[in-house]
């Protein structure tokens, strides 16, 4: 009897073991993400980040017949820009300034709050928001408004360590979604308005303790220094805000960066300011750069270059390539070899004049516009740092667009004076009197987007950089995309409706007035069989499945 | 009543009110602008006016009464951005006569466009006008008031401008009458729209979707249309408020954009 319940017991255990580390996050759990479609387990998705869902429950025949399943309300009238991640039942996400809310991902119920209060002296230029959360084992890991990194158990939302990466009262603050690769959390700060140095760094998942630090403005002993003049390297911007890639092959892990500073004044920092406006190739093991490509030399428009690199495996040329994908705020979408950081193609996919087009290296043909003449795009950019799709299905690259959007800049001579802002100019809009339409919506009230600009799906054909098909929205389109096994597209914009159109054809299927500007990205994932489909909207989080 | 020079604005609050521009702190000359310095002249003229009747007791005419504060130098103890006056201005300064003010933003921006240009502005040049002169303009020849209400009195064909004066700067009030449909904001255009069953609509816009529409029809309906029910829709570009240009003299003009400013609203 007794051998009988010893072997009880250890088959018993045995059955055990394999859903006690289910529930942990592994590092090959998130390389395999496409094994396990129910669940969301990056910021994008998946280390390619292609905002793309196996799923195909909802499709075009049945879209119409979603409904609302739940809401979450945040307890804060900021920006809601999460992207939630699902982890076999559980979402987790975040709410301004820098709170986690683990809850059930089928009812929308709170387990937890895990409340971090931001050091005062935070001054995040554009509003004190946060993005989403990185999980790795039972650890969930969170970039901070005032520049802390912050892990919390995923159980119980209590904290196991937190390390300051910079000085809030300078202008670095974080906003961004971490992206864990092995056993390493990689983020990077935010501040190009504040004249920072930005960077990004790698954590110990385990101890917080920084495995390494990349700086994205190369001091005298550094490569790219040659691209600055004397001191300005030292105030020079390429912040990183928004959450990189990982080629787990080639070992590399991709990050954007943005402006250089001063932001509109270019004749304070003669040369290429390397490296903003540009995506870096870096080894995650180590922090060294294996390649760069620069999109916006010498910018003088703000072009952060902050978008999430899409990573394609496709033909190219009739040769299997390791692709990379990038509509970028300039107003060109690229193609890039990301073994090699090899341009391949680009065109625009708005109206741009600051450049004729990009030559066979991808450099702009620069063509500045007269002083007092608009620039297009303008400077929010023909698209910002909504997220993109791309479908393995249709094979097309989507983005959310700013059209016939342009900004009159002018460059000022400004002092630089630690954590105040460091812009170097100004930029109004070409309609006199009236407000550059700014990010976010102030009020229920479309002002002036009709003769300011408007807004677009646009579905692109990698191989040509043609325009297969393009939805157009009144307002502009501030959120992000998601595609889905079913040929849906999932997206809403500055207006609040959130839409799911004909990935392969444009056409509009399903809307829903949601209330409130969308400036957050949509995903979705499973539980108990049924698919859901979330997207935050004004101050509340949205999650849609069929009807019963 | 007229209204004497350099008295437009109420001067009731001139004797306890000191612009006191004496921040602690090193002093640092007007620069580093984080947003365009670009000042139009009307703008400078109404914060030359609201300068003279709110400031000129602590700071004297010329802005250089405080030491260390010289405005028509350029020189200010902390200020360095426009932004860094406009808070100063309407937060004060703590131990100090400089209390805040609860200028509206055309003012601030008024005040600032003049505290930025003192040193090239001729106050002799001033063009002042009379904001009740002015109300008899737009109840009479200029016809305003045939569209516009003042604060729910009068027709709704255009926007109710009963605070146009804290909404509005004094540079964008002037563009307007010269130049109403290149200076209108484009929400107030009028739409046309005829509905599949052939109804003509024509209203006021309130607010535009990729979907809808939502407008104050000639009736003064509220109106929210569906596009796709639409057989035709379009903006109208034009408008039928005329231009002041050669209707009235600069006089008259400055008159009627003194009573606009002066709309604040209900309190």
């Amino acid at each position: 009897m007794r051998d009988f319940r010893r072997t009880f017991f250890f088959l018993a255990l045995s059955l055990l073991i394999p859903f006690s580390l289910r529930a942990q996050v592994t590092s090959q759990r998130i390389l395999h993400a496409a094994d396990e479609p129910q669940n969301w387990l990056t910021y994008s998705g998946s280390y390619a980040s292609q905002r793309y869902s196996p799923l195909n429950q909802v499709d075009a025949a049945n879209v119409k017949n979603l409904e609302l399943k739940w809401v979450f309300q945040a307890q804060s009238l900021q920006k809601f820009e999460t992207t939630p991640l699902v982890v076999d039942g559980i979402m987790y996400l975040t709410q301004s300034p820098n709170d986690i809310i683990a809850v059930d991902a089928k009812t929308g119920r709170a387990f937890w709050v895990y409340h971090y209060a931001p050091s005062p002296q935070a001054r995040p230029c554009c509003g004190i928001v946060n993005r989403g959360v990185a999980i790795l084992g039972d650890t969930l890991f969170m970039a901070t408004v005032d520049a802390h990194l912050v892990a919390v158990d995923a159980k119980t939302g209590h904290a196991i360590w937190n390390v300051k990466l910079a000085e809030p009262a300078a202008g670095y603050a974080m906003t961004m979604a971490p992206l864990v690769v092995k056993d390493k959390v990689i983020v990077g700060v935010a501040g190009g308005e504040f004249g920072v140095r930005g960077f990004i760094s790698a954590f110990d998942s385990e101890t917080g303790k920084q495995a390494w630090r990349f700086d994205t403005i190369p001091s005298p002993d550094q490569a790219g220094h040659e691209s600055w003049r004397e001191g300005d390297w030292q105030h020079g911007g390429g912040a990183v805000w928004m959450t990189g890639s990982y080629d787990p092959d080639l070992n590399l892990v991709y990050w954007g960066t943005g402006n250089p500073g001063p932001d509109w004044n270019p004749a304070q920092r003669p040369g290429d300011n390397l490296y903003s406006d540009c995506v870096l190739a870096l080894n995650p093991d180590t922090g060294k750069m294996k390649w760069y490509f620069q999109f916006t030399p010498h910018d003088p428009y703000d072009y952060d270059s902050v978008q999430v690199p899409v990573l394609v495996n496709a033909n190219w040329k009739g040769t299997p390539s390791k692709l990379m994908m990038w509509g970028n705020r300039n107003g060109f979408f690229y193609v890039l070899d990301r073994a090699t950081g090899k341009f391949l193609d680009g065109h625009p996919f708005v109206k741009v004049n600051w450049a004729s087009g990009l030559d066979a290296n991808g450099r702009p043909i620069t063509t500045p516009q007269p002083a007092g003449e608009p620039t297009f795009p303008g400077i929010q950019g023909g698209t910002n740092w909504y997220s993109p799709s791309y479908s393995p299905r249709t094979g097309l690259f989507y983005l959310p667009a700013w059209e016939n959007y342009s900004t009159i800049f002018t460059g000022i001579d400004t002092d630089f004076h630690e954590g105040q802002r460091f812009t170097g100019g100004a930029n109004t809009a070409p309609i006199p009197g009236a407000e550059n339409p700014v990010g976010a919506r102030q009020g229920p009230v479309n002002v002036y987007t009709e003769a300011l600009g408007s807004g677009a799906v646009i579905a692109i054909d990698p191989a040509t950089g043609e325009k297969k098909w393009k939805f157009d929205m009144h307002d502009v389109n501030t959120g992000g995309i998601l595609t889905t096994a079913s040929d849906l597209l999932f997206n809403g914009g500055r207006e609040g409706y959130f839409q799911a159109l004909d990935a392969r054809t444009g056409a509009l299927l399903w809307k829903q007035n949601l209330g409130g500007e969308i400036i957050a990205g949509p995903m979705s994932y499973r539980v108990d069989g049924k698919q859901y489909i979330t997207i935050a909207a004004g101050n509340n989080l949205f999650t849609f499945a069929l009807r019963e | 009543m007229k209204l004497c020079r350099l008295s437009l604005i109420v001067l009731s609050q001139c004797a306890i009110l000191c612009a006191v521009f004496a921040f602690c702190g090193s002093e640092v000359q007007a620069q580093g602008q984080d947003r365009a310095p670009v000042y139009f002249p009307a703008d400078i003229q109404y914060g030359a006016q609201i300068f003279a009747s709110q400031c000129t007791a602590c700071h004297g005419e010329n802005g250089d009464l405080i030491p260390g504060v010289n405005f028509r130098a350029g020189q200010f103890k902390r200020v360095i951005s426009d932004n860094d006056l406009r808070l100063t201005i309407t937060t004060g300064v703590p131990g100090t006569a400089m209390q805040p003010f609860t200028f509206g933003a055309s003012e601030l921006t008024g005040i600032v466009a003049y505290l930025r240009n003192m040193s090239t502005f001729d106050t002799r040049n001033l063009m002042l006008g009379n904001k009740t002169r002015g109300q008899t303009l737009f109840e009479g020849v200029g016809k305003c008031a045939t569209c516009h209400a003042v604060n729910g009195k009068g027709p709704r064909v255009a926007p109710d401008l009963g605070d146009i004066g804290t909404i509005r700067t004094a540079d964008l009030l002037h563009r307007t009458l010269l130049d109403p449909a290149g200076a209108m904001l484009p929400v107030s255009r009028y739409v046309h729209a005829v509905t599949r069953d052939g109804k003509t609509i024509n209203g006021r816009r309130l607010n535009e979707d990729t979907y809808t529409v939502q407008l104050i029809d000639e009736q003064e309906h509220m109106l929210s249309l569906t596009k796709a029910d639409l057989r035709d829709y379009s903006v109208v570009k034009t408008t039928s408020m005329p231009s002041y240009k050669d209707k009235f003299s600069a006089q008259e003009l400055a008159d009627l954009e003194a009573y606009l400013l002066s709309l604040k609203g209900v309190k």
